[in-house]
């Protein structure tokens, strides 16, 4: 029978099945942080339990690490937590890339930088963004932190096989828009909840012609879309990344991996549960402006208006997000002034978003009302941006050049933004107090969140491009 | 974890939909290494306003729902972050029971993993229930062998639950504990892959 990538990757990992029972899946890769980790390991040491494979768990710190100053936290209760982090790995034998190691990154960027995230993989972490990794072509989902213990003394987990969606994005995108901008209008057109109970495989030309960092931040934002994970078919492209990486497979036996990789794909004529369509030649950059990623529009609409919402409990979450954000019914987006730039995130925080951004504000400067931040995503990636000029950029534009980590994406260190203040950000949530208690956030793509910098406001990038093409 | 079957309270009415996990609890109190503790800070920047005051107009502050252990919303509750201090401040506060008509995939694992009974009704029926826990207090009895919620006038609303979470939750089972039962068919399934 035809199967999709899901059910075959799904049907590989399966350990034990029992009518009435979710199955008992086995997990092939285990990444761990200091926020949703501790008290797994207190748990496994209370009912004096082991961990099963620690060579299959790979453990950083990204939430709550400072950006500058290393390594100081200033913070008593968050250096508890790194403590702890490192006290567990040691005690239960689990590999860490600690605050100041080389690999040190966010979890989801350093995954797939190191080789460890590969196709036909499941993989987990105690964090929602773990959907990052499915752009491999593996099955990789956040778990809670009761997962997490149960995924460190067992290596599996009981979960109930979910629905399968494809999301076909058609079409070729337009000059100046970006993979943030297809997963942001793909919310937008769906809904935050459509992928509840799903996984979504993502197709089409436009896909296809994505570069692996581009395809990781469309998988990324899947939970964003309510889905348990979101994946892309293996290709060429996928392969070409990984080969030569530290945790990949090596020489011949990286031949024949990547074989198996290929056949990985989804069978023609297999069925999705359910099936959506966008085109991409319709999809304009983005820009959210609202208090969830579905509210968000192209950056040449205005702010949409309660009369057209059916639902009261609809209309009702549009004027609490405006009234939250500040904001007026019907207002150009490019009206909308800010004061913030992050440049950030396990979605936007690779070399190519870093080089999308410096391409936008190369010569330029931030707007003397704007403070602009620039967190890469990983150790790696700061160093290979400063060996290539990039950070040289950043620094003469005005922006400030920090250390990795999760940062001002979720603010659990001290990169917060003001109550009251407006943020471009090229992050993934834009929930209430999610940047700062009061913080209002607009999520863009890294070459948006460029060009607002230098404006003050949002502006349509295709133009700032154009002028600088001409 | 507490096994549960019977709750009795009056219900506590949350009119919104998409109540992420962010709103539930907030960042800066995930650095606790502890599973305990969170209660307090649950829906902390809906309770209290940005001087520290309790905010009267929110619903937790209504001395009508004190001491309530069902908590009703709208659609897609705890949607966003992975994060289990949701379900850990949503219990230490002291939910049982949550009702929406859909919740976010990793929020509704986790409450399984805590004793916290999601239970999922219709649109109508929430509707209906929201209507009558914000005109007064209104009592509503949830009984998870039966599959019911049954308000103070006598309707009974059914609900559906995965067969394995229900008895999980009705025994307090951990499922550690269980899974450790199929060690033969975990080291069988890595002798086959190696």
């Amino acid at each position: 029978m035809a199967k999709t990538i899901i059910e075959k990757i799904w049907d590989q990992h399966i350990v034990y099945e029992e009518e009435g029972k979710p199955d008992l899946l086995y997990i092939d890769l285990h990444l761990l942080h200091e926020v949703t980790s501790p008290q797994a390991f207190e748990g496994l040491r209370l009912a004096n339990r082991k961990v099963r494979r620690p060579d299959l768990c790979f453990a950083t710190m990204d939430h709550n690490v400072p950006t500058k100053n290393l390594p100081t936290i200033n913070d008593p209760i968050a250096k508890k937590q790194i403590t702890t982090l490192e006290k567990n790995c040691e005690e239960f034998g689990v590999q860490l890339a600690h605050m100041e190691h080389p690999d040190q990154g966010i979890v989801h960027i350093i995954g797939p930088e190191l080789g460890l995230t590969q196709p036909g993989k499941t993989i987990v972490c105690g964090d929602s963004h773990t959907s990052t990794h499915g752009a491999f072509g593996a099955i990789a989902f956040g778990i809670g932190t009761s997962e997490v213990e149960h995924v460190l003394s067992t290596q599996t987990l009981w979960q109930n096989k979910p629905k399968t969606m494809e999301i076909r994005v058609t079409g070729k995108l337009g000059f100046g828009v970006t993979a943030k901008d297809i997963i942001l209008a793909i919310i937008a057109k769906f809904g935050i909840d459509v992928g509840t109970g799903h996984i979504v495989e993502y197709t089409g030309e436009a896909i296809r012609s994505l570069s692996m960092e581009e395809r990781m931040t469309i998988c990324n934002m899947s939970i964003e879309a309510g889905a348990k994970a979101g994946l892309i078919g293996p290709d060429e492209t996928t392969i070409e990344y990984l080969r030569g990486r530290r945790y990949a497979p090596q020489g011949e036996e990286f031949e024949k991996a990547a074989e198996r990789w290929i056949a990985l794909n989804t069978d023609e004529g297999a069925q999705f549960d359910q099936v959506l369509e966008i085109n991409a030649d319709e999809i304009e950059p983005f820009v959210t402006w609202g208090t969830n990623p579905s509210m968000g529009s192209g950056i040449s609409a205005s702010i949409p208006s309660a009369a057209d919402y059916k639902t009261e409990t609809e209309k009702s979450a549009l004027r609490s997000a405006l009234e939250y954000m500040g904001l007026e019914e019907g207002m150009p987006l490019t009206s909308i002034d800010i004061q913030h730039v992050f440049i950030g995130s396990c979605t936007n925080a690779r070399l190519s978003d870093l080089q999308a951004a410096a391409d936008v504000i190369e010569g330029k400067h931030v707007h003397p009302s704007v403070t602009a931040i620039v967190v890469p995503g990983s150790r790696t990636v700061k160093k290979q941006a400063e060996d290539i000029g990039l950070s040289q950029i950043f620094i003469d534009a005005g922006f400030e050049w920090r250390e990795s980590g999760c940062s001002m994406c979720l603010a659990m260190n001290d990169d917060v933004v003001p109550a009251g203040e407006r943020c471009a950000s090229t992050s993934n949530r834009n929930f209430e107090g999610r940047q700062g208690a009061g913080a209002r956030t607009h999520l863009v793509s890294p070459s948006m969140a460029a060009a607002a910098a230098v404006a003050g406001h949002f502006v349509d990038v295709r133009d700032v491009k154009a002028a600088v093409h001409n | 974890m507490e096994p549960i079957n019977i709750v009795e309270s009056v219900l506590t009415p949350l009119d919104k939909n998409n109540v992420d996990t962010d709103q539930i609890i907030s960042k800066e109190f995930l650095k606790r290494i502890e599973r305990t503790g969170f209660g307090e800070f649950l829906f902390y920047h809906w309770r209290f306003n940005p001087d520290g005051t309790k905010n009267e107009n929110f619903v937790l502050n209504d001395p009508r729902y004190q001491g309530s252990t069902i908590l009703v919303a709208h659609e897609n509750f705890g949607c966003g972050s992975s994060r289990e201090h949701a379900p850990w401040a949503i219990l230490d506060y002291g939910f049982r029971v949550v009702i929406a008509p859909s919740f976010a995939d990793i929020f509704h694992n986790n409450c399984f993993k805590n004793g916290i009974l999601p239970i999922e009704l219709s649109v109508a029926e929430i509707d209906e229930l929201l209507a009558k826990g914000k005109e007064a207090a209104y009592q509503l009895t949830v009984s998870l062998e039966d599959q019911t919620v049954t308000g103070e006038n006598g309707k009974v609303y059914r609900f559906d639950i995965d067969p394995y979470y229900k008895k999980m939750l009705l025994n307090g089972w951990d499922e550690i504990s269980l899974t450790i039962q199929y060690e033969d068919h975990i080291a069988a399934y890595e002798k086959q892959q190696a």
